[in-house]
């Protein structure tokens, strides 16, 4: 692959030289149209994507004898490489209007590949135990009275909301501004991080106020409420700077890039056809993270015990 | 037999050459105790000022003009990277040769197969440093496969050797120009030094706006950062060639082309080695942060851990990349040593058959059937794991009772007196008393560079910044001071901790937050801890070093003059230092700073989530990349403060 790839960049090198300018995606890998290449797959950081993502991959490698090139990229970065032919998908995206507009309305370089079968949810989450002796903190008018439970070293004084990956769909910062919130948001880093806090939080009893989503197998073991923001009406979260409302629901889709789409490969066909429910993404997560298993066996193990639900996403004749 | 050849030249930890040291003469009593008086002045001036004038310390607007022209500038990137003849012509060939560079040898490695490299990495250190160093490097190369982290150690290497290859391209012939040519050698002084104070996660997100993401943007991006040594200590080498060969040379009746290749270039080999060795160094720590603007290899391999809280999963990688970073370092220096040495013809000759039979060696085992996955495989993922789960477990009050004390006792309190400082008295300050301490010419770039923040828009998260970096250093300073004090007087100590210390070195700067990051949550405070254990080595080195250049007869005299240990050391050693200590201080600020912004991929807030922030959400991509200026002009800030009191008080060579 490699080589072919460098006998094509010296042969484009002398022809562009020739007929002047190199435009962003020159270089890169043509489509292996027919051919048994190689997928370039994002890997967004969350346990949720990478099940996605693992089945995926075992799929394509173990059954239909493709390579899979895995890439740990942040959402944003993961489009970028749409543009640059770094990656040819993603398997669970979570709206991104904005990113939408620019790289598959502007720029034509991604398409959309249809729904993953997954509901996202979006939402400010405490404790089971917290809702149990304030039962009243899970309307966002009360919170403020409870702002003192959530102070921490990082909170400025004020109570602490604890984010996830900055790279995550937030408007959490907004939200607390905008709602005249007595609060600091403060940033945990991953979703791991986000994941330790919250259990933590309910065997310790520890208040915590944080940003959490579903399909998660979190939801599985322990319970979290959800906090009641104001409700969400089309349109009131246009303007990112404005957001005074929930969080809607989120529609999980594919995206995949124009190349790897016009080639219609069967990698192409697989990723469009792949559909799933919650429950299936959760057990898959909860293989990898709390059965000590590597993505590759946590997959493995799945598509041993699910074949009626992945056989129909298999194309005919491949 | 050995030639004459200079002695090496004194390395800063990160390539920063230090000119031969020289004590600065101390100051005239009077001098001193005047300039005493004015400082105590100008601090009663400025507590008075801040009571007087201390705002509120509002936030940051997250709409400043600065935020809005960079986002400008990226729309319009973004619109024309394929139309614009900047781009057509310019960035997108550079990409495009780039990338063939980095296949070009990624081939070449991968095509020789995992015995073949194995043996070629044997055979290359045995034939330039030595059997021994060809047996570490057959181990080396050997752990990869048996930790199951060949593939990614081969992306790695790849990267590293192409920046390393386009750094020699580059800085070699600057380096030459640099010592040969005045206005070449003094325009470059200053670029070189923003270069080297900039922390490396400022430029990712320019690069990727020039270079979009991948291979060509971290290579690019790596060769940034890795040049200034090759171009410093080559530049070095060539000026230090003695005059006396030069004018012998001249009068034989050389051209001075003639000169530069049979004369200054062989002598300097042995320098220009040295700064390859540097260079490959630099180029290993930083090809591994860009794994955040997708290269492969061991970075993301340390990603990913960082995402899941693995400390286990990166011990791995890390121990890779120190096994990487040990090999590639013995067999460069192992060469440089070598170049010192002139042969007679003969024994050449039997270099070249060694090295023949070594590639027909190299054929042959590359022909040998053995793949990575035969090896046995061991992971430390497993006891680190327990052993953090036991940590975490167990002293959990303990942590936790650290990073609340400090942050609430002294962080907090300091963040607070900076943030609600007015931005002019800030800067006013910062003039006056870098007039003081380091001359007005640096005192006059410290304050614009403090008054930059300001015009930015971002003063707020520039003095939580700094409020960060400033504890962390005195805590650096105290524990580097401490140990360094202990392996200056104990040398069976300094003996054992040197490799410990090389290792630590050779780690890329992320590897430290997850530690950190598993110990203390995501806090101002984990970013502190991370960027203390990132900073002490250096430091525990120089201040080492500076104790052990103090004169064995001033020592002597003051033992003589009946002086107890504690006095020899607080009234004798440590004044006698205080040059090594105040480089120590400055290379210390440097790296803390660089870490404390990398803080901010795991809670460390201000700045650094600016930067993070801005590569990974497009509506904030403006402000991120007017963080990143910002942090580079922090880091000027210090450095210049530090670094100008350092070289104010002796004649710069």
């Amino acid at each position: 692959m490699r080589s072919i790839r460098t006998a094509a960049a010296v042969a484009l090198i002398a022809t562009l030289t020739a007929c002047g300018g190199a435009t962003s995606g020159a270089g890169e890998d043509k489509p292996s149209a027919g051919a048994k290449g190689t997928v370039n797959l994002a890997i967004n950081p969350w346990v949720g994507y990478e099940a996605n993502a693992a089945v995926i991959a075992h799929l394509l490698e173990k059954k239909m004898g493709y390579t899979v090139e895995k890439k740990e990229l942040k959402e944003e970065i993961a489009w970028q490489g749409f543009e640059t032919g770094e990656v040819d998908t993603i398997v669970e995206n979570w709206g991104h209007p904005d990113l939408k507009k620019t790289y598959i309305e502007d720029k034509k370089v991604a398409v959309d590949v249809g729904p993953t079968g997954n509901q996202g949810v979006i939402g400010w989450y405490v404790p089971q135990w917290m809702a149990d002796k304030y039962p009243d903190i899970t309307d966002w008018k009360n919170l403020n009275k409870y702002a003192d439970l959530f102070k921490t070293s990082e909170s400025k004084g004020k109570g602490q909301f604890l984010a996830g990956d900055p790279s995550f769909v937030t408007n959490d910062e907004a939200l607390v501004s905008n709602l005249k919130l007595n609060y600091t948001v403060v940033y945990s880093g991953s979703e791991a991080a986000i994941i330790k806090a919250a259990q933590q939080a309910s065997a310790q009893k520890k208040p915590l106020l944080f940003y959490f989503y579903e399909p998660q197998w979190l939801f599985a073991k322990e319970k979290y409420v959800r906090v009641k923001l104001p409700e969400y009406k089309e349109g009131c979260d246009a303007d990112l700077k404005k957001v005074a409302c929930d969080y809607p629901d989120y529609v999980l889709d594919k995206i995949a890039s124009k190349k790897f789409a016009d080639g219609n490969s069967t990698a192409y066909q697989l990723v469009k056809n792949f559909t799933w429910t919650n429950d299936d993404q959760n057990l898959v997560s909860d293989y990898i993270t709390n059965q000590g298993m590597s993505d590759e066996k946590a997959a493995e193990k799945w598509v041993n015990e699910h074949e009626a639900t992945w056989k129909p996403w298999i194309p005919a004749g491949s | 037999m050995t030639a004459t050849v200079p002695p090496p030249p004194v390395l800063q930890p990160g390539g920063r050459v230090l000119g031969t040291a020289l004590d600065p003469p101390a100051p005239s009593r009077r001098g001193r105790v005047r300039s005493r008086t004015v400082a105590a002045v100008l601090l009663v001036l400025t507590v008075a000022a801040y009571l007087l004038f201390r705002t509120d310390g509002a936030a940051d607007s997250s709409d400043a003009a600065s935020f809005r022209f960079f986002d400008s500038v990226r729309d319009w990137v973004d619109a024309n990277r394929d139309t614009s003849p900047f781009f057509l012509y310019g960035f997108n060939y550079v990409r495009l040769g780039v990338r063939l560079l980095v296949d070009t040898v990624h081939g070449a490695l991968t095509g020789l197969g995992f015995a073949g490299l194995v043996a070629a990495v044997t055979a290359i250190g045995a034939v330039l440093a030595g059997w021994r160093t060809g047996l570490l490097a057959l181990g080396g190369f050997l752990a990869f496969g048996v930790l199951g982290l060949w593939e990614e150690s081969v992306d790695t290497l790849v990267l590293t050797l192409s920046a390393v290859l386009l750094s020699v391209l580059i800085g070699v012939p600057l380096g030459i120009l640099a010592a040969r040519v005045r206005w070449v050698g003094a325009t470059l002084r200053p670029v070189l030094d923003v270069m080297q104070i900039m922390p490396t996660f400022a430029y990712l997100a320019p690069m990727t706006l020039l270079f979009l993401i991948g291979e060509p943007a971290a290579v690019i991006a790596t060769m940034i950062y890795a040049v200034p040594a090759t171009i410093r200590i080559t530049a070095l080498g060539i000026s230090e060639v003695p005059p006396t060969a030069v004018e012998a040379a001249t009068a034989l009746g050389s051209t001075r082309w003639q000169l530069l290749g049979k004369v200054r270039l062989p002598m300097a080999r042995t320098t220009i080695a040295l700064a390859v060795n540097q260079t490959i160094m630099l180029a290993l720590s930083m090809v591994v942060i860009t794994a955040l603007i997708d290269a492969p290899g061991l970075g993301q391999n340390i990603v990913n851990a960082l995402q899941r809280v693995n400390v286990g999963a990166a011990f791995d990688a890390g121990v890779a990349i120190v096994i990487l970073a040990v090999v590639l370092d013995r067999i460069t220096t192992g060469a440089a040593r070598r170049t010192r040495l002139h042969r007679p013809a003969r024994q050449r000759r039997t270099r070249w058959i060694v090295a023949g039979a070594a590639l027909a060696g190299v054929v042959l085992i590359a022909l040998v059937p053995v793949r990575e996955t035969d090896l046995p495989a061991y992971s430390f993922a497993a006891p680190v794991n327990d052993l953090v789960g036991w940590i975490e477990l167990h002293w959990y009050d303990v942590t936790e009772g650290l990073k609340n004390g400090i942050s609430a006792g002294v962080l907090d309190p300091l963040e607070t007196v900076l943030v609600t400082t007015p931005w002019w008295l800030f800067v006013a300050a910062v003039a006056a008393f870098g007039t003081l301490i380091s001359g007005w010419r640096a005192a006059l770039i410290a304050a614009l560079a403090a008054a930059g923040p300001a015009a930015l828009g971002l003063w707020q998260h520039s003095m939580q910044t700094l409020a960060t970096v400033l504890v962390a250093i005195v805590i650096t300073m105290a524990i580097g001071v401490a140990i360094g004090v202990f392996c200056a007087r104990h040398d069976r100590l300094a003996t054992g901790i040197r490799p410990l210390l090389d290792a630590a070195q050779t780690m890329p700067s992320f590897v430290y937050l997850l530690p950190a990051v598993a110990l203390f949550g995501a806090s101002r405070f984990t970013a502190i801890v991370a960027a203390v254990i990132f900073a002490v080595p250096p430091v525990v080195r120089l201040v080492e070093r500076g104790l052990r250049d103090v004169p064995p007869t001033v020592v002597e005299a003051a033992l003589s003059a009946g002086s107890t240990p504690r006095q020899l050391l607080w009234k004798v050693q440590l004044p006698m230092a205080r040059g090594g200590l105040l480089l120590a201080a400055n290379q210390g600020i440097v790296m803390v700073l660089a870490m404390v912004v990398v803080g901010g991929l795991v809670g460390a807030g201000a700045l650094g989530y600016d930067v993070v922030a801005g590569f990974s959400q497009r509506e904030l991509f403006g402000q991120g990349l007017a963080a990143g200026l910002a942090i580079v002009l922090l880091g000027i800030l210090l450095d210049r403060l530090t670094q100008g009191f350092h070289h104010s008080k002796r004649p710069r060579g």
